[in-house]
């Protein structure tokens, strides 16, 4: 019963939350320090939209990571293959944006499916490794071919065939409710992977895949369906990342992009969905406002050994990694879940030594697949 | 016949680069079941620090050149080392959290880099000799390639007069091949762990001062961009051997010369494609053990 009321009352918070969000663009809410403008301008929104991009992408990268125990490294390439998919299928083919849209997730389906099902063959530190050498194909095909995917310039929307509503800062609200309806949409399949019969395979094959073999059931396939979906969700992300920024440079399918990813994941908290998303955000809010500090006066004035490591955001950001996975084992979301509910306690601790056992446990069903 | 010669030529020497990588991660995989995402930046480092160094002492000399890789090969083994004492160590048979501290000391690392040696590269110099070319078989080779496949002769046979012949070197092995059974013998394996990483980053570092040489500059991204291919080198090789990441380093380097050369630029794609025909023909790589 108690777990019912508790699913209700997130059920409530989270509409709660969505509707606030949706909200938003026709308040007039300062947060000076996070946000560039008050939230009904065009810079709050960008900025707003592209923290839920980047939330919707990390939620997708947890379904790998938190729900699959599959540590990836190349899953800026679904990305890409969504954001460079809609840019070349707009460009080449005149057709307009919804069947455009289509096409763009087909693409990332077919891309997802092949490298997935190769990748698979090995499973812990050899998939990440394969996983990582794909995405490098993938960020040598955008960057060799130029006259296609713009090269290193990058491939800019072409907006003919995209309706208007959605063209420029004017329509900055508009683009930042598209992108949070697709994070919405990206968490609703993130929920229902969670509670599906797939979800529960993924993850009890996370813990002994051999026993679910013995069992009869297919590991592999659940494994390979959740790849593909998280793929499918990154790839939505691209479609939402090309539309607001009007463009896309090639650091969307670089290995630059899945570290940075991961890097929010782990940061919000493995396996914890919330976590993920806040992830997203505080990452993207760091990045933007890091930045402006590294730019600013108090920094430039100050010695060089203090003043060079300071305007990094990057280095921030990662020494802040490093940090929490020492210290913080779960992340931001596993370590408020320590504290705020006792009789989780241990949860928080548990998700990445899961994948311990786990990349230990792999090894058997190679075994079993060799005998 | 002079062009294959040459492209043959330059495959092996990249190759060579290749293995001064791929030899540590291969070693610290093999004995520790950690991805060392931090390795290309232990070799951008060593280059850097024996860029500085070879400035300092009058850029085009052999003593310069000399120093630069003795000094690029001691940062190396320091910065390893102390990774591994302080990031890796506490987080003693947590594989993923080792990888992930790996990942984040290379994103830390490279802004870093660039916040000191600014975004540009640094065009270096060295001896005029290096530039030249030698002759052979009608093909006109640069020298640095020379260079390179003397040091990664010289690496590897350091390394199997080590493993072989050593105490600590037998502790390795034995410790790839079973650690549990090591431990349980009362022997220190901690100690060994230090040791391959000090090890995989003097490689990493010489690597750097020699791959900068080949490339002709120093960037921020020098290491982490040889080691995406060096990891490639090291599953194709079979993750741990030794061996498999030496034959591995020359196959995959000289494939992807060729392709450059005779496929239009297509190297770095063929060498994704021979990656993805390795595993579905055999998961485990060439010289990969059979698990027990």
């Amino acid at each position: 019963m108690t777990e019912l009321t508790r699913r209700y009352g997130v059920a409530v918070g989270g509409i709660a939350l969505v509707t606030l969000m949706a909200l938003l663009p026709l308040l007039n809410i300062s947060l000076p320090g996070i946000l560039p403008t008050p939230t009904y301008q065009p810079g709050a929104l960008a900025m707003l939209s592209l923290a839920m991009v980047f939330a919707a992408l990390a939620l997708s990268y947890n379904m790998l990571l938190g729900t699959g125990g599959m540590l990836s490294f190349g899953h800026a390439l679904y990305f890409g293959a969504g954001a460079y998919g809609l840019g070349i299928i707009l460009e080449n083919l005149g057709v307009p944006l919804w069947p455009g849209i289509v096409l763009a997730l087909v693409g990332g389906l077919a891309i997802s499916l092949v490298t997935g099902a190769i990748s698979m063959r090995v499973t812990g530190i050899p998939f990440a490794m394969v996983t990582l050498a794909f995405a490098q194909a993938g960020s040598v095909l955008v960057r060799r071919n130029s006259s296609v995917t713009g090269g290193e310039e990058g491939l800019a929307l072409e907006t003919d065939h995209v309706p208007d509503w959605l063209v420029g800062v004017a329509n900055t609200r508009n683009l930042y409710w598209a992108t949070l309806a697709v994070l919405v949409v990206v968490y609703l399949v993130a929920v229902w992977v969670d509670r599906s019969r797939l979800g529960h395979l993924a993850r009890a094959s996370r813990e002994n895949e051999l026993r679910m073999r013995v069992l009869g059931l297919e590991p592999t396939r659940a494994k390979l369906v959740l790849f593909v979906l998280a793929a499918l969700a990154a790839s939505l992300s691209g479609i939402a990342y090309m539309l607001l920024q009007s463009g896309t440079v090639p650091r969307a399918v670089s290995a630059d992009l899945t570290i940075t990813v991961l890097v929010m994941v782990v940061l919000g908290g493995v396996g914890y969905r919330w976590g993920a998303i806040l992830g997203g955000v505080l990452y993207t809010v760091l990045d933007q406002r890091l930045t402006v500090l590294a730019g600013s006066d108090a920094i430039a004035g100050l010695p060089s050994i203090l003043r060079v490591p300071l305007s990094e955001p990057l280095f921030l950001l990662g020494t802040m990694f490093i940090l929490v996975v020492l210290f913080l084992p779960g992340g931001i979301a596993g370590t408020a879940h320590t504290w705020l509910d006792g009789r989780r306690r241990g949860r928080s601790h548990d998700q990445l030594s899961d994948l311990e056992a786990d990349s230990e446990e792999n090894r058997t069903p190679v075994e079993t697949r060799q005998s | 016949m002079s062009t294959f010669v040459l492209v043959l030529a330059t495959g092996i020497g990249l190759g060579a680069l290749y293995f001064l990588v791929a030899s540590g991660l291969s070693l610290i995989y093999g004995l520790m079941h950690v991805l060392n995402f931090a390795h290309g930046v232990f070799l951008t480092l060593g280059a850097f620090i024996g860029w500085e160094a070879a400035q300092r002492m009058g850029a085009s000399g052999w003593v310069a050149f000399a120093a630069s890789i003795l000094i690029g090969g001691i940062v190396g083994t320091v910065f390893a080392t102390l990774t591994e004492l302080a990031l890796i160590r506490p987080l003693y048979e947590r594989h993923i959290e080792q990888v992930l501290v790996t990942v984040g000391l290379a994103f830390a690392s490279v802004a870093l880099f660039e916040g000191i040696w600014g975004s540009d590269p640094l065009y270096i110099s060295g001896p005029a000799w290096l530039d030249e070319t030698t002759s052979l078989l009608g093909a006109r080779i640069p020298n640095v390639y020379f260079v390179l496949m003397i040091a990664a002769t010289l690496l590897l046979a350091s390394l199997i007069v080590f493993l072989r012949y050593t105490r600590f070197g037998m502790i390795i092995r034995a410790g790839v091949e079973n650690r549990a059974m090591v431990t349980a013998l009362g022997i220190d394996v901690k100690k060994s762990f230090t040791l391959v990483f000090a090890i995989g980053g003097s490689a990493a570092g010489v690597g750097g001062v020699l791959a900068a040489h080949y490339t002709g500059y120093v960037s921020a991204h020098l290491g982490q961009g040889l080691l995406i291919f060096a990891f490639i080198v090291t599953v194709i090789g079979g993750l741990g051997s030794l061996a498999g990441a030496a034959i591995a380093s020359v196959l995959v380097a000289v494939l992807q010369q060729f392709a450059n050369y005779y496929l239009s630029g297509t190297g770095d794609l063929i060498v994704v494609v021979a990656l993805a025909v390795v595993l579905l023909a055999r998961p485990r790589g060439l010289l990969g053990r059979r698990p027990a």
